[in-house]
């Protein structure tokens, strides 16, 4: 009887799924293997480390030490942590989490589908690059910043050999110091935001002035070699014929600039995935400052029905902010199911998240997403890269459609966000030239819905299904 | 509260309420539509886009052939287009029993004068060699065209308007009244004002949620929701002209000229007609995929990128409740199209706006009267365990 009852309370019984191995995820998976409570971690990539920590690939030497610079020995801490949750946990890598459905994570290899019962799922699912489009952007050779960084991450390959970083995002001083110390050339960092909307976030910024010096020590390694650095210039096009070979910006005192370059990595920040989120159910809401949606959640993570959100795939605060809310969602799963306790001070971790999303409002507040771009931009320029549709294009499928504009119906009138991505790169434009078209710059953006599957599925995974 | 009168009211604004204010424009009533959502928005939307004739119910027939023909000049008529391409139909049979159902359809379709034609196993793969070994005969309709369901309903929003119809989104009907020969609607719009409407003749097209307009003026639809089962891949390589569709309707593709394939199969859905929500459940669709690779196999290298079904409105004999109200002189249902609205709709619409202006149609509508409810008798005959999940909510269908 005594056996008995203790094999009803033992926590296996309680399925927990992590989605995203991430800085959140793995701080998550850390805290609730502590616990021993049953863990299975799905991530999409081979290795465990998200964007933020990602590893170069298997059998690549990559000297991450010289890359990181003093980034380094935070990313070596944490593959030696992740290495030894990943053992302790059900780490499954290489899987798509591509639905959320009926109390099930589904989940996909190249050649198998299976579903994940869970009780509490937590969300680690990250961000992606936020882009306004740029005359010229779908020209190869134009690369995100993420995925510039992830090129040279994963596999050490550089995108071109003079690289023009550009954008409005705090990632750029990063990404272009990356790249002088894998050995490419930089020919210029063009930031969009005037410097003086940085000065003014600094109160923000200096509560967590770790991250901050961080930030300044790119600014002055950039210097120190003698990068070109540009503020408050508005990028106007990205030229050349069949390749880049060109970003033309106007300076703020109205002066053109052309920088030549055989590639250019550029974004406006970050947007979360929240994908799966919505496919589970949860609220999201419009977060006027990150000018994103978000899920909607407690300090700690909680999104009601079991579902926990963690990290960038919530609210974007960064690597540092990812793994604490890691810990936050992961201890508010324990005391929700009333499993065993771990021994961490949750009252500190919260002030301490706070304080870093405090920091990341004010670089958002500082470099700002463009939406007034969305306006300006020429009919000709492409907005939807998977299916090719232009700003004109999406503009005449609003002036037809009259009376009230919502992007949604735009998607089925234009195709815009209709592509492979689903509207995951060409929906926070899509939803600045709709508010354009309504002139209600202040209103909340609309946001495409979601089917799944999240990311595209390979059909044949389904040849194992008897049909 | 000053209200605002019209000839007719038509309450829905899907393909057929948007169809049929159409209609009836150019006949030159006054109309007004009221759409809670946006023109379209629910299942009108969401179909797999397919103008099928052949296979459709005797009864069904020789509507679905006058619709056709409205259908083939509907681009020049509405100067937009809504992609219609005809390029036949093609039912698929697996087995021995498919095939009897090829031939049984074969005889009913060529009885109305359509040109089917019937392929053996051989003559199947020579002629669409991407077919597998699966597919045992095969039934070629040349007549059978496809359109691009989303945008169908604004495409007749829009000739509507211009030809003077008023089309109101977003507005909510709280309630209808009748007396002195007219009725009164009462609408609250999105900010919250309410509105009144009079109307001499009220058409309910509300789609799934007709019923509770019909039961207000004693009329018990037996109607339930239920949701078709969509996938789309992204694109490629163009290959399959016509719909494939096996005859059973597991599975149904067809390749757009973008390049994408639709792929949709029975059983249909179960949906959440009172909040409004709909998903296509994750096994669903592998089940579907893996339908698919069996009388497809090169379709194994490519990706689906996205699945969504909708809030469709059936009843059991799966045909639509079209014409007069029983009860309540001016009242007229256009609903209950049961998976048929699409390609049923411009001829519906002909159908009631003739109703209304002239009290008599040419449309072949008796079928569909819904005092067919009422009425004692031999129910059709249907295949419903292939056409509905065991979960769908259905009054009349008896479970287990």
């Amino acid at each position: 009887m005594e056996c008995r009852s203790r094999l009803l309370q033992t926590p296996a019984l309680t399925r927990i799924v992590i989605v995203g191995a991430g800085p959140a995820g793995i701080a998550a998976a850390e805290l609730l293997s502590r616990a021993s409570v049953e863990v299975t971690l799905i991530d999409e990539a081979l290795h465990p480390g998200g964007q933020y920590h990602r590893a170069p690939a298997s059998g690549l030497n990559l000297d991450m030490g010289r890359l990181l610079g003093a980034g380094y020995v935070e990313y070596k801490t944490f593959h030696k942590d992740a290495a030894a949750v990943c053992a302790k946990v059900d780490y499954r890598p290489g899987m798509l989490a591509w639905s959320v459905h009926g109390g099930a994570v589904h989940v996909a290899s190249r050649s198998a589908t299976q579903a994940l019962g869970f009780d509490a799922l937590i969300l680690a699912t990250g961000a992606t690059d936020r882009i306004m489009p740029v005359p010229g952007w779908t020209l190869p050779g134009v690369f995100t910043l993420g995925g510039a960084q992830a090129l040279l991450k994963d596999q050490g390959c550089l995108i071109g050999r003079r690289v023009v970083v550009c954008g409005s995002s705090p990632l750029l001083y990063l990404a272009a110091v990356q790249y002088l110390r894998a050995g490419g050339e930089v020919a210029a960092v063009i930031d969009t935001t005037r410097f003086l909307d940085k000065l003014r976030a600094l109160p923000d910024m200096l509560v967590a002035p770790n991250v901050l010096s961080s930030g300044l020590r790119h600014l002055v390694e950039l210097k120190r070699r003698g990068v070109k650095i540009v503020h408050g210039a508005t990028i106007d096009v990205f030229e050349g014929e069949g390749r880049v070979a060109a970003v033309l910006c106007t300076l703020p005192n109205a002066a053109p600039l052309r920088i030549a370059c055989d590639a250019v990595a550029y974004g406006h920040g970050l947007r979360p995935e929240t994908q799966l989120a919505e496919l589970a159910g949860c609220a999201l809401r419009y977060d006027a400052v990150q000018r994103n949606h978000v899920p909607d959640t407690d300090l700690d993570g909680r999104a009601g029905q079991g579902i926990y959100i963690a990290g960038d795939g919530g609210t974007i605060g960064g690597g540092q902010a990812a793994a604490v809310s890691g810990s936050l969602a992961a201890a508010a799963v324990l005391r929700d199911f009333g499993l065993s306790t771990v021994d961490i001070d949750l009252a500190a971790r919260r002030r301490l998240l706070q304080r870093l999303r405090r920091f990341q409002r004010g670089l958002a507040t500082a470099f700002r997403w463009p939406s007034e771009r969305a306006m300006l931009l020429d009919d000709a320029v492409i907005l939807c890269r998977c299916e090719n549709v232009t700003f004109g294009e999406v503009r005449a499928a609003l002036d037809q459609q009259g009376g009230t504009a919502e992007v949604n119906r735009i998607k089925a009138a234009s195709r815009c966000g209709m592509g492979r991505c689903q509207g995951r790169f060409c929906g926070a434009g899509l939803a600045e030239v709709v508010a354009a078209s309504a002139q209600q710059s202040d209103r909340e953006r609309d946001r495409l819905r979601v089917q799944a599957p999240i990311k595209p599925l390979p059909i044949s995974l389904a040849m194992d299904v008897s049909p | 509260m000053s209200s605002i009168d019209f000839d007719v009211a038509i309450i829905g604004g899907g393909l057929v309420g948007c169809m049929t204010a159409y209609a009836l424009r150019k006949r030159g009533r006054s109309v007004v539509v009221l759409e809670r959502g946006h023109v379209g928005g629910e299942s009108s939307g969401v179909s797999f886009g397919s103008l099928r004739l052949q296979g459709q119910h005797d009864a069904e027939l020789p509507l679905a052939l006058r619709a056709q023909d409205i259908w083939e000049s509907i681009e020049a008529e509405l100067g937009e287009s809504v992609e219609f391409v005809r390029h036949g139909h093609v039912h698929l049979a697996l087995n021995a029993e498919h095939h009897a159902r090829l031939e049984n359809n074969a005889r009913q379709c060529r009885a109305q004068g359509m040109d089917i034609t019937l392929l053996d196993r051989d003559m199947t793969l020579r002629r669409w060699p991407f077919l597998s070994g699966e597919v045992v005969a095969s039934s070629w309709s040349s007549r059978d065209a496809v359109v691009n369901p989303r945008l169908v309903a604004p495409a007749f929003a829009r000739a509507a308007q211009r030809h003077g119809a008023i089309i109101r989104e977003g507005v909510n009907v709280l309630g209808v009244e009748h007396g002195g020969g007219r009725f009164s609607l009462h609408g609250r719009t999105g900010d919250g004002a309410v509105e009144i409407i009079t109307c001499e003749a009220l058409i309910n097209a509300a789609g799934a949620w007709s019923g509770t307009l019909a039961a207000q003026f004693g009329e018990t639809i037996p109607l339930f929701a239920a949701g078709p089962a969509e996938l789309v891949t992204e694109p490629v390589p163009p290959f399959a002209a016509p719909v494939m569709h096996v005859v059973d309707g597991s599975i149904l593709f067809r390749q757009t000229s973008r390049g994408n394939v639709i792929i949709a199969g029975h059983p249909r859905l179960s949906v959440d007609a009172e909040a409004r929500r709909s998903r296509v459940p994750p096994d669903k669709i592998v089940t579907n995929l893996a339908r698919l690779v069996a009388i497809v196999p090169k379709m194994r290298a490519h990706h689906v990128i996205r699945s969504w079904t909708g809030i469709e409105g059936y009843v059991e004999d799966m045909m639509p409740v079209l014409g007069p109200s029983a009860t309540t002189p001016g009242l007229y249902h256009a609903c209950a199209f049961s998976g048929h609205g699409l390609q049923l709709g411009p001829a519906a619409a002909v159908a009631i706006a003739e109703l209304i202006t002239d009290g008599a149609t040419t449309m072949p509508i008796a079928p569909f009267d819904i005092r067919r409810f009422f009425a004692s008798g031999q129910p059709r005959t249907l295949h419903l365990a292939e056409e509905f999940q065991d979960d769908v909510r259905s009054p009349h269908i008896g479970r287990g």
